[in-house]
């Protein structure tokens, strides 16, 4: 047995080693679903600037509310702009079609968009549009190249440009990649308030991927001590019924 | 207790309640020195009735409806009580299923279950292994995600690769020119009848080994020294001592099933893919198309193998091939010994390439393939089939060691 993970090793060793590939580093996203101030304020923020022209017709206002501590009240009176009813989802009223003609593909439903990118993928996106003239917008984006969408947020974070570090490779081809950026314009945000108020986001849109996920590890625990103790007496018996087979 | 008796002997007299449970429990005698490998067995049976009952009850609330059955996954997920726990049991349960499976088979390959006199019960589990396949596929479509959408359309495209018939076939298997609102129909009452196929085999595969009476890591027939009674010296009776074992192995399994569910249901990706959180859109090709990891055996081997003039239909030849050669196993394995334990140092290092073969292919399966990607996977193919297709010679040179006359510990 030993002698097979040992050449399984050495045979999959290389194998690994040509995986790694190209990519647009990702900054880590402050992800923490018990800070439930951060989901609030990152709520606060995803129906004030998302969901105009992206939906999330798959929560609930009343279960964000229950989830994150805020009442149908202020649910009512802060958070809902398209619909009374505190029951409903959070759809919109754009039509696709029209999307379609203004931002050349609709503005995909949010719901479980965080499951599909990932956290640090949209930290980083949210983080890193730049100044392109070339694109409608006047913006392009790291980590989605020629994106339809604007930059939403750039009262909060300004505008910014990148800074291009081109790299020659021994066979004359060049490759050029951002290595920062330089503020073109100022936002009312300082760069470390932007960061926080995104990570917020980033961090609601964690929650709003599967509002259950709190409740699933906390009944795992429960669980897996069960379990554990069903193995132990599992065993118990196991031996006991076993003691007389030589 | 006597009313009892007399309610068991009323129904002894119209039905063989009694005498079923004896000849496949209390008096079925398996060899007592089953090892570890010999848990998967049970376990592949419990993660059927799992994915059957999680199965209905995810049936109650989906969709299969090109406009609905994303949304009603995410209904599911969020609306109905429980319904995330059902559905993450069901996911989670369809890749343990095959870690399950695959671990049970491995264990035939190691301990010669496949040799005489048990080749049907081989050929019926290898049969089962394919209508598991055939289910897993078509459920795979049912959340209608990007990757169902498309992972369903390279399935089905290779249909399409067979001479001649090839086009007509694969409209005829979807139902449309690409994979649509009618395919995802169809699918559904494939992927809701196949299990109870599934079931009906799984009898028939436990009928056949209790025909045959169960292997045992020694590979020796307990039933060649029995007592004056009939009973194999080395056997003991199933129920209680494999019952209570198997309690053992279940306790454990779901630990760690329970560990993947509650902590880590999409496990990186590999048991939910990520692309699959996008609604299929049949207008937006992934950039990378990967099958989820149980076919990515398969899918490297596929994809390794050159077009013919322009046809794809080789490399589905060769896919197919790969499960299909399984059925040959029972006539290639020319060794005196069955279990690994008495074979030569030959077999042992053909098992570790097969194995290393089968998981670097597995890999290579879920990348994007590149110019050196191809052609370890055309290297790891070759050995993948060398491991069948050399055995007879390897098998017969090789040197092996004395089989007792009795199990050992």
């Amino acid at each position: 047995m030993k002698k097979l993970v040992i050449a399984f090793v050495m045979a999959v060793l290389p194998a690994i080693a040509l995986a790694a590939g190209p990519g647009v580093p990702l900054d880590k996203a402050p992800v923490n679903l018990r800070d439930q101030a951060s989901l609030q304020r990152g709520a606060q923020m995803f129906v004030n600037y998302c969901l105009s022209c992206h939906s999330a017709q798959f929560l609930r206002y009343n279960r964000m509310g229950e989830d994150l501590g805020i009442s149908d009240e202020q649910l009512k009176a802060n958070m809902m702009f398209g619909t009374d009813k505190v029951g409903d989802t959070m759809t919109i009223a754009m039509a696709a079609k029209d999307a379609k003609v203004w931002f050349g593909n609709p503005p995909p439903d949010l719901s479980v968009i965080a499951r599909a990118r990932g956290a640090d993928w949209l930290y980083t996106y949210m983080r890193t549009f730049y100044v392109d003239e070339k694109k409608p917008f006047g913006v392009n984006n790291a980590v989605f190249p020629d994106v339809g969408m604007p930059h939403v947020l750039w009262e909060l974070q300004g505008m910014q440009k990148p800074v291009l570090h081109t790299t020659t490779a021994a066979d004359g081809s060049s490759h050029t990649s951002i290595t920062g950026y330089e503020t073109v314009k100022a936002g009312t945000m300082t760069p470390a308030e932007y960061d926080a108020a995104v990570g917020d986001l980033v961090n609601f849109m964690v929650y709003m991927g599967e509002p259950t996920q709190l409740k699933r590890q906390e009944l795992g625990v429960k669980v897996l001590i069960f379990l554990a103790f069903f193995f132990v007496l599992a065993y118990l018996l196991k031996k006991e019924y076993w003691k007389d087979i030589h | 207790m006597s009313t009892m008796k007399k309610v068991m002997a009323w129904v002894d007299e119209r039905y063989p309640a009694t005498q079923v449970w004896e000849e496949h429990l209390s008096k079925y005698y398996a060899p007592k020195n089953f090892n570890f490998w010999y848990f998967f067995g049970s376990l592949a049976l419990l993660v059927l009735v799992m994915q059957i009952l999680t199965g209905v009850w995810l049936a109650m609330s989906y969709k299969p409806d090109a406009t609905q059955a994303f949304a009603s996954v995410e209904y599911i997920m969020r609306d109905v009580d429980w319904g995330w726990l059902i559905r993450y049991m069901h996911s989670t349960g369809a890749s343990a299923f095959f870690i399950v499976v695959y671990l049970h088979m491995f264990r035939g390959l190691i301990y010669g279950s496949y040799r005489k006199p048990r080749e049907l019960l081989w050929i019926i589990g290898v049969i089962i292994y394919l209508a598991m396949m055939a289910t897993a596929f078509f459920g795979y479509l049912l959340p209608w995600g990007q990757m169902s959408f498309w992972g369903a359309q390279v399935i089905v495209n290779l249909f399409a690769a067979v001479p001649f018939v090839g086009e007509e076939l694969s409209v005829w298997v979807r139902g449309d020119y690409v994979i649509s609102d009618v395919t995802l129909n169809r699918f559904f009452a494939f992927h809701f009848l196949l299990p109870f196929i599934l079931a009906a085999l799984v009898f028939v595969h436990i009928v056949a080994l209790h025909k045959v009476g169960s292997n045992n890591p020694d590979g020796i027939e307990i039933k060649k020294n029995k007592d004056a009674n009939g009973i194999p010296l080395d056997g003991i009776p199933f129920h209680p001592y494999y019952t209570v074992k198997d309690i053992v192995g279940v306790a454990g399994f779901l630990f760690l099933f329970s560990a993947a569910l509650f902590f880590a249901p999409e496990m990186g990706g590999f048991f939910i893919e990520y692309p699959n959180f996008e609604p299929a859109n049949p207008l937006k090709t992934p950039e990378h198309i990967a099958p989820v990891w149980y076919f990515t055996p398969y899918y490297a081997m596929l994809r390794a193998i050159p077009p013919l003039l322009g046809s794809q239909f080789p490399g589905v030849v060769v896919m197919f091939g790969a499960i299909a050669v399984f059925f040959a196993l029972p006539w290639l394995d020319r060794s005196p010994v069955k279990s690994i334990r008495y074979k030569g140092p030959l077999f042992k290092i053909a098992i570790a390439i097969f194995v290393v073969s089968f998981v670097v292919l597995g890999w290579l399966g879920v990348q994007a393939s590149t110019p050196a990607k191809t052609l370890l996977a055309q290297i790891f193919t070759a050995l993948y089939f060398a491991f069948f297709f050399l055995m007879p010679w390897y098998s017969k040179i090789d040197k092996t060691k004395p089989v007792p006359e009795r199990v050992t510990e």
